[in-house]
This record gives C-alpha cells, sequence and structure tokens, in this order.
C-alpha cells in the first residue's frame, strides 16, 4: 500500500494541467501509478539540500542572443501540410469563444 | 560475406578507393533490411528503393569529382525516429506523430547528410524516447536481434538493433537516461552519448531538453570516433549547443593506456547487479589495468538517488516539451470532440500511449502550485550534489568503470508492468545524463544465455577523447562479435 495517497481532485487537476482524459478505470491506475512513483520519489528526502543552489544545468550557461533578422525563407506551405485542419492558409481550430 | 558486416570506416573506405559503388552499399543495406526487417522490426519507416538509389547516385556524383572525401560518404545510416527528416516521415514511434512529415531536417542529421550520408530509414524506438525496451512504440516492438525472444532496449532500440542485425553500417540514437548506452549494451554494440551540448539538438523532438543528446551507435569505437566527429558542431539554433575546442574525436584512437587512472565506483557493483555481468566487467577492467591503466575502487555516493531525481526533472521537462501536440498544428486530432478544450483533451489522450501519459502528469504533479519546491526543485538540489560527487571523482581519476546496465536484456514482455523496476534498469546511466557528462558503452562478452554484456566508461565534461582512447584501447584485445542472425547472410547481396 502506497503512503502517498492521491485524491480524486488531485488526479482531476492533474487532468486539467496535462490536457488529459482519463476514463474511470485509467483515473483509478493513475492514482496508484502516481502515488507508488511519489513514495519512491520521496527517498530523496533522505539527502539534506540545506543550502544548495538548485542545479538547473549541468555547466553554467550564458543567453545567446542574435540579430532579430529572419534567416529562413516562407515555408507556410510546408508547415499547413502536417496540419489537421486548415483554412484560407491557416490552422483551423473550433471556435475558442462563445 | 554482406557490406553490411564491415564497419562504417572500413565500407567507407572500399567506397574511397571505388572497389566498393555507393549504390552496392546501399542495395546491400535494402537486401538486409528486406530479409531480416520481419524478425527484427527496426524501422519504423524504410526509406523507399528509388529514393535510396537516387540518393547514392548523388552522394557517389559528389565522390568522384572530389567533392565528399571524409571516412562517411556513401555508407548507410539509421535514424532514430524522433529527428526531423525533411519530406521523411517521423514519428517519435507515437500515434499522435503518426503521419507527421517535418518541412525541416535535424542539425545533426543535415551534418551527416553533409558528410555523404544515404538515409535507408527512420528507426523504431519508444514512444517519445519514454522507455528502456523499445516495447512502448505505437508501431510494435523490436526485437533484439541477437535472441528475438528478447528486448532490444531502449529507447534507442531500433538504432541499436539495425547496427546489430547489419541492417544498416552505423545509426543515429540519442541518450537522455541511457537511451544509447543501454541498448548499445543488450545488442552488442558501440554507442556514446556525448557531454551535453556537443551535438546540436535543433529539430531532434524534445523529452527531457537539459538531458537529451544525440549520439552515435555503431560496431567499433573507430566508427563512434568518426561518426560524432562529422555530428558535433556548434549550432547557434541550439541555444544549449556548446564551441568546442576539440572536435578531432578521430585523433583520441590510440592504442595506449598507460598511466590513465580509472575509478571503479563500489556503488555500481552491489546489490541489484547481475553476476555473469560483474564477471565480464571486472574481466575488461582487468584488461586495462594489463594494458598498463591504474585501477582503484572508490565510493561515487548519491547513485540511487539519482533514478527519483531524473524522473521529477525528466518528466517535469516533458510535461512542458509535449504541451505542443495538440491537435492543431500536426498530424493526430480526435475524430469527435465538442469544443477546443475537448478537442486538445481526447487527441491527446487517444495520441499518447500509457507510458507517456504517466510522465506528462507526474510531470505537470510536480510543477505544480504547492508541489514544485518539495518535489522540482528538490530533485535539481540532487542534482547538483549528484554533479559535486562527479567533480570530486574527476578530480582523482581519468575515466570512471563500470557495467552499462544490471542485467543483460530481459525477455518480451516481462518489463512494462512494473514501471519503477524498469526505471531501476537504468541506474548506472542516468546521473550521467544529470551531470552532463559523456558516456560510451562497448561490448565485452557474452552471459550463458548468449546475450551481449556493455562496459561503461564515463568521462569528465568534454572528455570524450579519454573514452574513446580507453574504450579503443581495450577494443583491440578483442573481435567484434557478429549476431547469429546477422551471420546467416542475406541471398540478395552475395
Amino acid at each position: 500500500m502506497a503512503k502517498n495517497v492521491i485524491s480524486d481532485e488531485t488526479i482531476d487537476y492533474v487532468g486539467i494541467l496535462a490536457k488529459l482524459e482519463l476514463s474511470p478505470e485509467e483515473k483509478e491506475q493513475a492514482k496508484k501509478d502516481m502515488a507508488n512513483m511519489l513514495d519512491y520519489i520521496d527517498m530523496l528526502n533522505e539527502l539534506d539540500t540545506t543550502g544548495v543552489e538548485p542545479m538547473s544545468h549541468a555547466f553554467p550557461l550564458h543567453n545567446v542572443f542574435r540579430e532579430d533578422v529572419v534567416v529562413n525563407g516562407n515555408d507556410r506551405e510546408n508547415m499547413l501540410a502536417n496540419a489537421p485542419d486548415r483554412k484560407d492558409g491557416c490552422y483551423k481550430v473550433p471556435k475558442t469563444v462563445e | 560475406m554482406s557490406l553490411m558486416s564491415l564497419t562504417a570506416v572500413e565500407l567507407g573506405k572500399k567506397i574511397k578507393t571505388g572497389e566498393v559503388s555507393v549504390r552496392e552499399a546501399a542495395k546491400a543495406s535494402l537486401a538486409a533490411i528486406a530479409a531480416r526487417e520481419e524478425a527484427v522490426h527496426s524501422f519504423v519507416t524504410v526509406v523507399p528503393e528509388e529514393a535510396v538509389l537516387a540518393r547514392a547516385v548523388e552522394v557517389q556524383r559528389l565522390i568522384d569529382e572530389g567533392a565528399l572525401t571524409g571516412p562517411l560518404a556513401g555508407v548507410p545510416v539509421a535514424i532514430k525516429d524522433n529527428m526531423c527528416t525533411r519530406g521523411l516521415l517521423t514519428t517519435c514511434s507515437s500515434r499522435i506523430l503518426g503521419n507527421f512529415v517535418p518541412p525541416y531536417t535535424a542539425e545533426a542529421v543535415l551534418n551527416l547528410e553533409k558528410a555523404g550520408a544515404v538515409i535507408v530509414g527512420k528507426a523504431n524506438m519508444d514512444e517519445f524516447a519514454m522507455g528502456s525496451t523499445t516495447e512502448t512504440s505505437w508501431f510494435g516492438v523490436t526485437r533484439n536481434p541477437w535472441n528475438t525472444e528478447h528486448v532490444p532496449g531502449g529507447s534507442s532500440g531500433g538504432s541499436c538493433a539495425a547496427v546489430a542485425a547489419e541492417e544498416c553500417s552505423y545509426a543515429l540514437g540519442s541518450d537522455t537516461g541511457g537511451s544509447i548506452r543501454q541498448p548499445s549494451s543488450f545488442c552488442g554494440v558501440t554507442g556514446i552519448k556525448p557531454t551535453y551540448g556537443t551535438v546540436s539538438r535543433y529539430g531532434l523532438i524534445a523529452y527531457g531538453s537539459s538531458l537529451d543528446q544525440i549520439g552515435p551507435i555503431a560496431k567499433d569505437v573507430t566508427d563512434c570516433a568518426a561518426i560524432l566527429e562529422a555530428i558535433a558542431s556548434h549550432d547557434a539554433k541550439d541555444s544549449t549547443s556548446v564551441k568546442r575546442e576539440d572536435y578531432d574525436f578521430t585523433a583520441a584512437l590510440v592504442d595506449d593506456v598507460k598511466g590513465m587512472k580509472i575509478g571503479i565506483p563500489r556503488d555500481y557493483f552491489g546489490k541489484g547487479l547481475d553476476g555473469e555481468v560483474k564477471d565480464a566487467i571486472l574481466r575488461a577492467a582487468a584488461v586495462l589495468e594489463e594494458k598498463g591503466a591504474v585501477l582503484e575502487e572508490f565510493d561515487l555516493s548519491l547513485v540511487e538517488y539519482a533514478i527519483p531525481a531524473y524522473y521529477v526533472i525528466a518528466s517535469a521537462e516533458a510535461s512542458s516539451n509535449l504541451a505542443r501536440f495538440d491537435g492543431v498544428k500536426y498530424a493526430y486530432r480526435s475524430e469527435e470532440f465538442e469544443g477546443l478544450h475537448q478537442m486538445y483533451k481526447k487527441t491527446r489522450s487517444e495520441g499518447f500511449g500509457e507510458e507517456v501519459k504517466r510522465r506528462i502528469m507526474l510531470g505537470s504533479f510536480v510543477l505544480s502550485s504547492g508541489y514544485y519546491d518539495a518535489y522540482y526543485l528538490k530533485a535539481l538540489r540532487t542534482k547538483a550534489l549528484i554533479k559535486q560527487a562527479f567533480d570530486k571523482a574527476f578530480a582523482r581519476y581519468d575515466l570512471i568503470l563500470g557495467p552499462a546496465a544490471p542485467t543483460t536484456a530481459p525477455r518480451l514482455g516481462e518489463s512494462l508492468s512494473d514501471p519503477i523496476k524498469m526505471y531501476l534498469g537504468d541506474i548506472y546511466t542516468i546521473s550521467v545524463n544529470l551531470a552532463g557528462l559523456p558516456g560510451i558503452s562497448v561490448p565485452c562478452g557474452t552471459d550463458s544465455k548468449g546475450l551481449p554484456i556493455g562496459m561503461q566508461l564515463i568521462g569528465d565534461c568534454f572528455q570524450e577523447k579519454k573514452l574513446f582512447r580507453a574504450a579503443y584501447a581495450y577494443e583491440q584485445t578483442r573481435a567484434y562479435e557478429h549476431c547469429p542472425l546477422a551471420k546467416k547472410g542475406v541471398s540478395e547481396d552475395e
């Protein structure tokens, strides 16, 4: 039995953040999987990280700047070729504002 | 003897001298694919023969004109299906990108094309590179050419299987937590994950951006050095790309490890390591010692914490990177939905497989308000400690030596039911990505079931040359073992 317990509210909230729709069975499985994973991840609490700076990259990275100049050509047709739906040279999506 | 049993550099030499034409090489690769795909299934997409042969003619002309002189000109290659190839289906082995034809080519692949590569296909992988067995592919599993009842490893399982099955001369893979080194070990081939930033990630479909790195997979160390020399570049289109001082990796192919200090972490040889794998790795270490390397055991520390830290960081980055797959701009969109939000949700729920969804949800959770500090920042602090542990080790040693994986390839169908157990299989490779280090897996024998074992060498940042030198010196003591399937030969190209 997992120590972490994922509530229905939490898994629904995660579904909203992740933009995923889960069936009731999938939801139960996801609650179990996430609880098990969090139990495992809680192992990190054994480590004293007081005063340790979070490291997002393995070596220091600096901002990389360039002039704001267009170097690629107009690739609209190629880009749109992958669109599931299109209209008048644009991506077509369901109505966004009621 | 098939042309595909040669190394990439050997075949390149024969092409250069005119002994073999680019067309003959390409035909040998396609014939091997036709003969072995049914058993192995390394590829999501095989490039149609007309297109391969047209490219072969073009490359031959450039060689004949003297415009292409590199060691890989005209040699057939497989590209992992998470690297964009203009005009050629690129799926990430996912339903959601099932019909995606990229409008541009990844920088690393472009570099290979400039070196005269002939692409024969796009290699199968775990969906979005999430997995260790190549069983999570939407397009079906890849089988290990050494024993088709076993997995090839993953996530670059298709790339490694294609090289081992001699369907192509070499391949590109990508490595986020061991995805080049572990399948290389399972398939008996050589694969290197370079220092983070060495190869441009432009056009590599992102999984964990701070960890992802493209690298070569081939039959031997010489090939890997030549391939890395071709693909490594500083690229303004990847803001994490590093301008290195050295790109002449083949200069390190020297049979000399005298005085090289090699650390053997005791924590890599404890519980969970298969006895036969352990013996093979220690035998390989003894070979290097005999050649003059100085071996010493030490405690690396923190090894078991790398996996939980990795899954927090990689999942967090994945949840963000995979937000772009929303049914608007490319590929799959759900058939039925009501309104925009349901379109997003249904598209993603139908388009992604189980393991991908699991990681996206975990990533969304650890980044969510209230949990960010406890999970995400904690993992980044752990990463800093892991990096410090490696820094300490590399103050004393030139290289670290250990296994690439705790076992040889598991049987098909044994791994996916227990995700955490599967994640534990990455224990020796994962911390290398967290610390941005280079690591190579070199074949060092087989177990009693006849399955290959890989030795991993880890170097400090930008020390690929030390890796190549030690790996090359070790390799001089043993011949490349062709897998049984490849030994059978292909009637069409005899």
